[in-house]
């Protein structure tokens, strides 16, 4: 069963948001929530089912589902609320969450502390204004990898990868396993963009050649892709006449990089770096937004995920810290309610421990008049805190009362006061 | 097939095509509606600036300027009861510079001629006032209050779901391939379908209406060019152009515009580049550059940073020589019966402002066929609205809520940048006009028209599609035959079937 207040609510289930809500928890958060999008958590960890991951961790070679699994067994054992198959639609500065799920319906909740852990998502096609037709076989490498992995279908017979990130060059080895033919990688940076190590065992061992310095200059085909032409291009990034290459193929990959998926991020009034696309932090992994936290990919693109659960660790620590003052906070402070003919009382709270420093004045307006001496009364259920009188009350007329210093005891055992005017 | 005689057949079902089914399904007639695409509106009409336009750029005297102004002031009333995306947000002809600033008034001049209403010059302050992010070096502007913009897909969609409710038939990749003549009468058509009988044919081709009057005999010397126009889309979370901004129009173009569109995204484009190929809708450095200079021109605070989708669209463009000799203009609208055969109406040369034009064209052709005796008695229970089905995302979070209670599909986004939900995309595949491509959902919905273009709800989409037309994912295209997104399973999922 959901709460509709939580002490901390994690946006996102990969590596990033499974460790926040983990170390949230350990550090004392009494209700955790994690939102993710997927049907599972592990967010796309589940997808990449190669190796390497959790080397400077765990000091294994473990594939994506396995690190994800650890965190998922430890989080199960935690007692945190999970909402999975659910999207987060909105979420304001004041840490309101609007979440739609086809299992839960659609939710509003409220939380202490936030940690947005969305991730990246990938550079497209249109982002790098590739010419070219519009056909079926352009995919982004982590759409094809949840194709071949995830849903078990092959997107295309033969490839040409466009840029040398990371899960460009273990897609080229994923399709060669699959029985597909890779044409080449190319890239048009002069050096490697994605680890060497995955230059070595993605590439290298299976004779995939690396182009430098080369880009697509157009995809060719109009309902699905039937070739692309290639160009080298110079220190300025131009195109070197004569360098075109037709190379047929069905499909086109690109890796081309990551952006930091902050939609929701600036719908909360979250700041962003324009270098880094992710939101400006402090230490902690706060946010200029006070009591909102940001975690892994979602800040700043990261190379190895072993980072990622570290940042995740960090972030859910701080976040749940913060949780927990809010909360020491509110048990301070006392709802002042409009009882009998009261329309209105300002403050609407008060901080229990202001009446240490000076006696607290109470404003309202009534709701009827009373041409007769009243008394207006502070309560506390049936315990009354303090009264006086006055000779008549108009709504016209606003009406004050002080609660005294002596009441600080009295009020210390209170989670709501009341104001009354009644006949004397 | 060949006993039946329908009484109008629809060549091609694109925004006229469409728009003429729609006003043709008042009357008491059998009409059939064919395209030779998987879907209809996949050519002009998919890939437009998706303007209204007032009325003032067509040359007086013309069909162009006559179906513009007339079509321009049906579009309140056909939004409501086709309820598609409209808003008449008037538009702006921004000069910069004192030069440019002269030849506002000539364009005023001309737009009145063709009876444009509501047309105002104003001053730059003016302009800077209502457009912040306009060029500084801004001189003034025409501003026409008519002008307006429009989902364009929508209102193929619209018009085409109405025409079926009311007893149109549609069929989908039929493609026309000769008329079935009686002498120098029309009696029919040839398809790749089989051979229908129809008493009238419409010739709403598009880029293809040439070939089709070619058939029938007429007008040999017209000839349809193809003017490619190429476009930057913006993220509408980065910037915001609060109007549609035309420069000042040169002799060939109306201009690179900067314009904002009812999905909320600024646009930039076209250009005009002449080309051979009709389906040539490919994108072009060239043409991605000269748009960008263009737009910059008008709004330079605009970053190539923010664009997410480029596109290019076609324009069925026609050599059609004005049907008043007085009027020197050679690329006009054919909206004709013409006198060389009989049983055809005639329709070529619809490019710009052809959307615009649609519901004066459609209400033409209505005239033209009871010119020419056709009783066209009404139908009663014509039923001229057609009931939109709920869009997610312009929901207040009480109407979802309520939405999701009453089906939980709706509760599942399937399109994170734009939340389309499940139930939006299963509507559509079972709509009466149903979608069974990636790219039909696309332009229905606005799903993956994003910041991530489709890159996370593709193969959701194609997991939808498979089980709600039962068929294999293997089989799921992006825009019909040939475009299919798969090849074969996996060696695992191989495995696991046998």
């Amino acid at each position: 069963m959901l709460k509709e207040k939580y002490d901390v609510i994690v946006i996102g289930a990969g590596p990033a948001g499974l460790a926040a809500a983990i170390e949230a928890k350990k550090t004392g958060a009494q209700d955790v929530l994690v939102i993710e999008r997927a049907q599972e958590l592990g967010g796309i960890l589940q997808q990449c089912i190669h190796n390497g991951f959790g080397l400077q961790i765990f000091k294994r070679d473990m594939p994506g589902p396995a690190y994800a699994q650890h965190y998922i067994d430890e989080l199960s054992g935690l007692h945190v609320d999970t909402l999975l198959d659910a999207m987060a639609l909105n979420v304001t500065s004041e840490r309101h969450v609007y979440v739609t799920s086809r299992t839960a319906g659609f939710l509003e909740l409220d939380t202490r502390a936030l940690v947005l852990a969305m991730g990246c998502r990938e550079r497209t096609r249109a982002q790098i204004a590739l010419p070219g037709t519009r056909p079926a076989g352009v995919y982004t490498a982590g759409t094809a990898q949840r194709f071949v992995n995830i849903e078990g279908f092959m997107p295309g017979k033969r490839f040409v990868i466009l840029g040398s990130g990371d899960i460009g060059m273990i897609m080229a080895r994923r399709l060669t396993f699959e029985g597909a033919k890779v044409e080449r990688v190319l890239e048009i940076m002069p050096f490697l963009t994605g680890l060497t190590r995955n230059y070595v065992q993605c590439l290298l061992d299976y004779d995939i050649p690396l182009q430098l310095q080369h880009t697509v200059k157009r995809i060719i085909g109009n309902n699905r892709v039937e070739a692309i032409e290639s160009v080298q291009i110079d220190k300025q990034r131009q195109p070197i006449p004569g360098t075109e290459e037709i190379i047929p193929c069905d499909t086109l990959l690109l890796s081309v990089g990551l952006i930091p998926e902050n939609e929701l991020s600036r719908k909360a009034g979250v700041a962003l770096d324009p270098v880094t696309a992710g939101p400006f932090v402090d230490e902690k992994m706060q946010t200029n937004v006070p009591g909102i936290f940001a975690a892994g990919n979602v800040v700043h693109v990261y190379d190895l995920v072993d980072w990622v659960t570290q940042a995740g660790l960090l972030c859910g620590r701080n976040a749940a810290q913060y949780a927990i003052a809010e909360r020491k906070h509110q048990g301070r402070r006392v709802r002042m309610k409009a009882g009998d003919n009261v329309r209105y009382v300002v403050p609407h709270v008060l901080d229990k421990e202001s009446l240490a420093e000076s006696a607290q004045r109470l404003q309202m307006r009534v709701t009827l008049p009373i041409e007769e001496p009243v008394w207006v009364e502070v309560m506390n259920g049936e315990e009354r805190i303090t009264r006086k009188t006055e000779l008549y009350v108009r709504p016209g007329e606003m009406v004050n009362i002080d609660i005294p210093q002596s009441a600080y005891d009295a009020v210390q055992r209170a989670s709501e006061l009341s104001v009354r005017v009644v006949r004397r | 097939m060949a006993d039946k005689t329908y009484d109008v057949i629809i060549i091609g079902a694109g925004v006229v095509g469409s728009m003429v089914a729609r006003f043709l399904s008042r009357f008491k007639l059998d009409i059939l509606l064919i395209e030779k695409d998987s879907d209809i509106g996949m050519g002009a009409s998919s890939a437009n600036t998706a303007i209204v336009h007032a009325g003032y750029d067509p040359k007086p005297g013309t069909l162009k300027a006559e179906m513009n102004v007339l079509g321009n002031q049906m579009f309140d009333q056909l939004a409501g009861e086709l309820n598609f995306s409209f808003e008449r947000r008037g538009d702006y002809v921004v000069a910069i510079g004192p030069e440019e600033f002269t030849k506002l008034e000539a364009l005023r001049q001309q737009g009145l001629e063709n009876g444009v209403p509501g047309m105002v010059i104003i001053d730059g302050a003016d302009v800077r006032r209502r457009e912040p992010n306009i060029n500084p070096e801004v001189s003034g502007a025409l501003w026409a209050t008519t002008g307006g913009i429009c989902d364009p897909f929508g209102v193929v969609v619209a018009a085409a779901e109405n025409a079926v409710v009311n007893g149109v038939t549609l069929m989908t990749e039929t493609a026309f391939q000769d008329f079935i003549m009686e002498g120098r009468r029309i009696v029919g058509i040839k398809t790749n379908r089989g051979d229908f009988n129809s008493r009238w044919v419409v010739n709403s081709a598009g880029m293809y209406s040439d070939e089709v009057m070619h058939k029938a005999g007429l007008r040999p010397e017209f000839k349809i060019t193809p003017r490619k126009g190429e476009y930057y889309v913006f993220d509408k979370a980065e910037i915001t152009i609060n109007n549609v901004l035309f420069p000042v129009p040169s002799a060939t173009s109306k201009g690179i515009l900067v314009t904002t569109t009812v999905h909320g995204n600024t646009i930039i484009g076209p250009n005009a580049l002449e080309i051979d190929d009709r389906e040539d809708r490919s994108i072009t450095r060239e043409g991605l550059d000269e748009i960008w200079q263009g737009a910059i021109n008008l709004v330079p605070s605009l970053s190539l940073r923010y664009s997410i989708a480029e596109f290019a669209g076609l324009r069925p463009g026609g050599n059609a020589p004005c049907a008043n000799p007085d009027v020197k203009y050679n690329k006009d609208f054919i909206i004709e019966i013409p006198k060389e055969v009989s049983g055809l109406v005639n329709l070529g040369g619809i490019e710009s402002p052809g959307l615009s034009s649609s519901p004066a064209i459609a209400a033409r052709v209505v005239e033209l066929l009871r010119g020419a005796g056709e009783k066209l008695e009404e139908k009663p229970d014509w039923d001229p609205i057609r009931r939109a089905r709920p869009r997610f995302r312009d929901m207040s979070p009480t109407e979802q809520k309520l939405l999701v209670e009453n089906d939980a599909s709706y509760g599942r986004i399937i399109c994170r940048c734009e939340n389309v939900t499940e139930g939006e995309i299963v509507a559509e595949i079972h709509a009466p006009v149903p979608a069974r491509t990636y790219d039909a959902i696309k332009r229905r919905t606005w799903l993956g028209t994003g910041r991530c273009q489709g890159g996370f709800d593709t193969a959701r989409v194609v997991e939808i599609l498979a089980r709600e037309l039962g068929v294999s994912p293997l089989e799921i295209s992006k825009k019909g035959k040939g475009s299919e997104f798969l090849v074969r399973p996996t060696k695992d999922k191989e495995g696991e079937q046998c």
